[in-house]
């Protein structure tokens, strides 16, 4: 038995050993996708833990370090909590609504995860519109936040989905637009292609100036897409109760708070695979193992994760009407004159290859 | 900039909130019932009374002794200040004189209150607005002044340090070092603070310009302290009718003339800068003496009408004793600083948003039970 | 004794202030007794005029009110205002007070200083003296439903009050 990296081809050749050619390929398919469920089950919690200990180094406290060993099992203990807690509704909310809403955002976030290139060849889902389709997922996710606000039939919910969708909708252009000054470095929209175009250099390296601005705008724009601080005025506590998750308790309260930081996550992976060469080790050290690309790639997307926590915890927020200038007044246009620059750049061979 | 669609067949309701009184950003118990169109605030009428212990009430009743125990559960961030004001009321109305030592260290620790107010003020500032960390900046550095008060005084928050006719105790032998200590590390804190919050853009951008109070305002809604001087008012209690050791000592009554958030916040600041000036007068010449000067056990204050004022951290504390002789007051009243400056929050909150409110609040720096008594 | 150490600009004695006060309004009380400011009695039909005019005055310029409280005494209810002066930083006391204990009613200073709105609120309160002309007067600590004003001499509960 041949165990590559290629999963897909490995799971569907297992399976075919004793099935039929089509009842193999649906096999792997539920096999690969059910891998993904505990990865992002078991992410997500450990990413909360992650969030708690930076937030108490930050704060110079120590976070959870009782419940297992350095508080490892802490989030454990804290999804059997929410998992036991009684599911709360409102009369008059739109059951059907309330309840599916929650579930719009887990699929976006996992289906994001699936195109991912953690290492070579290992990968779930590798099609040619690989980043283009990663941007469109991630707009779904806004249904899930609009649909639990107006579903909940509570005041202060629908307000902050109201924010929360003008909000993540203003950020995507900035998002789709900073990832497409970097398509016309590597020409392709296939992921797997973006990164091995970084075998010459980093893309971030390979478009220096532009590709910086490009940077720090996605990091920005990345950021507020997810509501995360200093962009969080939607669940500010210190306003308006909890903005659109108000009214859900117990699992599906525990849904929303995983999408989050799963968006997080996949952010930055983004982030790490279009900027920072994905799963390439940096002047390919350890190019002759492959399946160490994995834990390159994990690292670099824990940089950037740690980077955005790093901006939740210093700085304060901004007021709604100030976050959506930013973006329309300021991103926006940066963000086109970059696009042109990056182009110029590109036609005049100016991109740095090694 | 107006950005409202202008349209006449577009009617947009009014919103009718309340900001209950569980709320992280009220500082204590009040009820704000707000009336929001979309973001703009139209209306906020504040909810008192969920703390009212009726203190004034009780003071009829009491010994002199025991309500300066009451003031301490007032403002419990100034408590000591609380404390001297009623002291020093009932000293004046009895022509009582203190000792220098006892004046020299009630204002050092005045002061040394006053910082941890500020501290702690700041590192709340910062969480209302979202930079959640100053919260435990704040709070380190008032813990070394809670230490140093509870090796002197026995408590942390309600003092009861002070009495009619001195102090209760001699100061801890250590005061004076550790006192020295906490300046010399303060120092290095203060810029600190203003690396992380002041100077930060995006905190600069939710203060100023956010909540304008003109000085003409502010004396006609009695604001005092921090928001009257950031207004340009002058009302340090401390400059215009000094109490206890203020008179010996030179500092700087900070005043700002723009008005608005950031100019109150920084305003407060400076005070701190100022309050450590004016204990590092005062902490190499503690001069020596009793700490206390003999009353009767039984105090009864002669027939009459009584006034004291102080500066509180929040602004002037009013202490009004009328007395008909006997042992207890016959009406005591406490003209609070938190009361005016709550009463114009309507004024400066109304045209704005509600990310304005939450901050403008955060600058008048309102503690409950000194408002609702 | 001076009781309070004053830093002074064009401050005013309580003599000089009595002098030009009184050629205002002819039966006003002055006493300095048994206080460390000048208390000047008014009828409570001239109030309202009296602090107008301390407060539009250039020589007395009252534009700081610093307390207002209400008192209960027996058998009258009544109101004293502390004044001060930003400019010049002189204070005097005004105190005006009425016989009837079942609808007493004063007027209003609310136009005059804005911070006398929360102040008389409270001196309605627990009193119970009403004022004319203010915005919004209701119970400020209390909730609506309470009947009686505490802080008079003749209030009784025997649940909440503990007498010594």
């Amino acid at each position: 038995m041949n165990i590559s990296l290629n999963i897909t081809k490995t799971i569907t050749e297992l399976l075919s050993g004793f099935m039929s050619e089509g009842a193999a390929n649906i096999g792997a398919m539920v096999t690969i996708a059910l891998i993904y469920l505990a990865i992002f089950a078991v992410a997500g919690l450990y990413l909360v833990l992650l969030e708690r200990k930076v937030a108490a180094w930050f704060q110079l406290r120590l976070g959870p370090n009782r419940v297992g060993p350095w508080g490892l099992l802490q989030t454990m203990a804290d999804a059997l909590k929410l998992v036991s807690k009684e599911l709360t509704g409102t009369v008059k909310a739109d059951k059907f609504l309330y309840n599916l809403a929650p579930y719009f955002v887990i699929v976006s976030s996992l289906m994001a995860l699936s195109v991912f290139p953690f290492t070579q060849e290992f990968q779930a889902f590798d099609i040619n519109i690989g980043l283009f389709f990663l941007i469109a997922i991630s707009s779904i996710g806004v249904i899930g936040i609009l649909l639990g606000g107006w579903a909940s039939n509570n005041k202060f919910a629908l307000i902050g989905a109201m924010r929360s969708g003008v909000q993540t909708i203003s950020y995507e252009l900035s998002v789709g637009l900073s990832l497409l000054t970097m398509v016309l470095i590597t020409g392709s929209l296939q992921l797997s292609e973006i990164v091995e175009v970084q075998k010459n250099g980093w893309l971030i390296v390979q478009g220096h100036i532009p590709a910086l601005i490009a940077f720090m705008i996605y990091m920005i724009a990345g950021t507020a897409e997810t509501n995360r601080a200093p962009f969080d005025m939607v669940e500010a506590e210190s306003e308006l109760g909890a903005g659109f998750h108000t009214e859900y308790s117990g699992m599906k309260f525990a849904y929303f708070f995983l999408a989050e930081f799963i968006n997080m996550f996949i952010i930055a992976a983004v982030a790490t695979t279009v900027f920072f060469g994905g799963w390439l080790s940096p002047f390919g050290i350890t190019e002759s193992i492959p399946w160490l690309g994995v834990f390159w790639f994990i690292g670099k997307t824990f940089m950037l994760v740690f980077l955005m926590m790093w901006f939740r915890w210093t700085f304060p927020r901004l007021r709604v009407d100030q976050l959506l200038t930013l973006e329309w007044k300021y991103l926006l246009p940066l963000n086109l004159l970059n696009i042109i620059l990056m182009a110029l750049i590109v036609w005049l061979n100016l991109t740095i290859q090694f | 900039m107006d950005t409202t669609i202008k349209n006449s067949n577009l009617k947009s309701e009014e919103y009718f909130i309340n900001m209950g009184p569980q709320h992280p950003a009220t500082h204590g118990v009040l009820r704000l019932l707000l009336t929001i169109d979309g973001e703009i605030i139209k209306k906020v009428e504040p909810d008192l009374g969920y703390i009212h212990r009726s203190i004034e009430k009780m003071c009829e009743r009491d010994s002199y002794q025991q309500i300066v125990h009451l003031t301490d559960r007032m403002d419990y961030l100034s408590s000591h200040i609380n404390n001297e004001a009623v002291c020093l009321a009932v000293e004046n109305a009895l022509q009582l004189e203190v000792t220098e030592r006892v004046k020299v260290i009630r204002t050092i620790i005045g002061e040394l209150t006053r910082i941890a107010s500020h501290t702690l003020w700041w590192g709340v500032m910062g969480m209302d607005v979202g930079a959640l960390t100053t919260y435990f900046y704040g709070f380190r550095d008032r813990e070394m002044i809670n230490d140093i008060f509870e090796e002197t005084c026995g408590a942390r928050l309600t003092m009861n340090y002070n009495l009619p006719g001195g102090l209760m105790f001699d100061i801890h032998p250590n005061f004076v070092k550790r006192t020295k200590e906490f300046i010399a590390h303060f120092k290095t804190k203060l810029p600190e603070y203003d690396t992380l919050l002041t100077g930060n853009v995006i905190f600069q951008k939710r203060m100023k310009g956010v909540g304008i109070l003109s000085k003409e305002d502010a004396i006609s809604f009695g604001a005092s302290g921090p928001v009257g001087r950031g207004s340009g008012y002058s009302c340090d209690v401390r400059k215009h009718h000094p109490y206890s050791a203020l008179d010996k000592v030179t500092f700087n009554e900070v005043l700002k003339t723009e008005g608005d958030s950031f100019a109150r916040y920084q305003v407060r600041i400076q005070e701190m800068w100022e309050s450590m000036s004016i204990i590092e007068q005062l902490i190499d010449n503690i001069p020596e003496g009793d700490y206390q000067t003999a009353t009767n056990a039984v105090i009864k204050l002669p027939k009459g009408e009584f006034y004291q004022k102080v500066e509180t951290a929040r602004g002037e504390l009013g202490v009004y004793i009328v007395s008909t002789g006997t042992k207890n007051p016959y009406r005591l009243k406490f003209r609070s600083p938190g009361f005016s400056n709550l009463s114009l929050l309507n004024h400066i909150a109304v045209g704005g948003k509600i990310g304005d409110l939450v901050a403008s609040m955060a600058t008048l720096d309102l503690v409950i039970p000194d408002i609702d008594r | 004794m001076d009781l309070m150490k004053v830093n002074k600009t064009a401050f005013m004695t309580n003599e000089a202030l009595q002098n030009l006060i009184s050629s205002w309004i002819p039966e006003l009380e002055f006493t300095e007794e048994g206080s460390q400011f000048l208390n000047i009695t008014v009828k409570p039909e001239q109030l309202h005029t009296l602090m107008s005019q301390l407060k539009s005055n250039n020589e007395t310029s009252f534009d700081y009110l610093f307390c207002l409280s209400g008192i209960d005494w027996e058998p009258k209810l009544g109101v004293v205002y502390h004044l001060e002066s930003t400019k010049h930083r002189h204070i005097i006391v005004v105190k005006i007070s009425t016989e009837d204990r079942e609808n007493p009613t004063f007027d209003s200073v609310c136009d005059i200083w804005k911070t006398a709105e929360f102040h008389e609120r409270e001196v309605f309160d627990f009193f119970g003296i009403k004022f004319n002309n203010h915005p919004n007067l209701k119970r400020l600590f209390l909730t609506e439903e309470w009947e009686g004003f505490p802080l008079r001499k003749d209030y009784v509960d025997e649940i909440n009050m503990v007498i010594k």
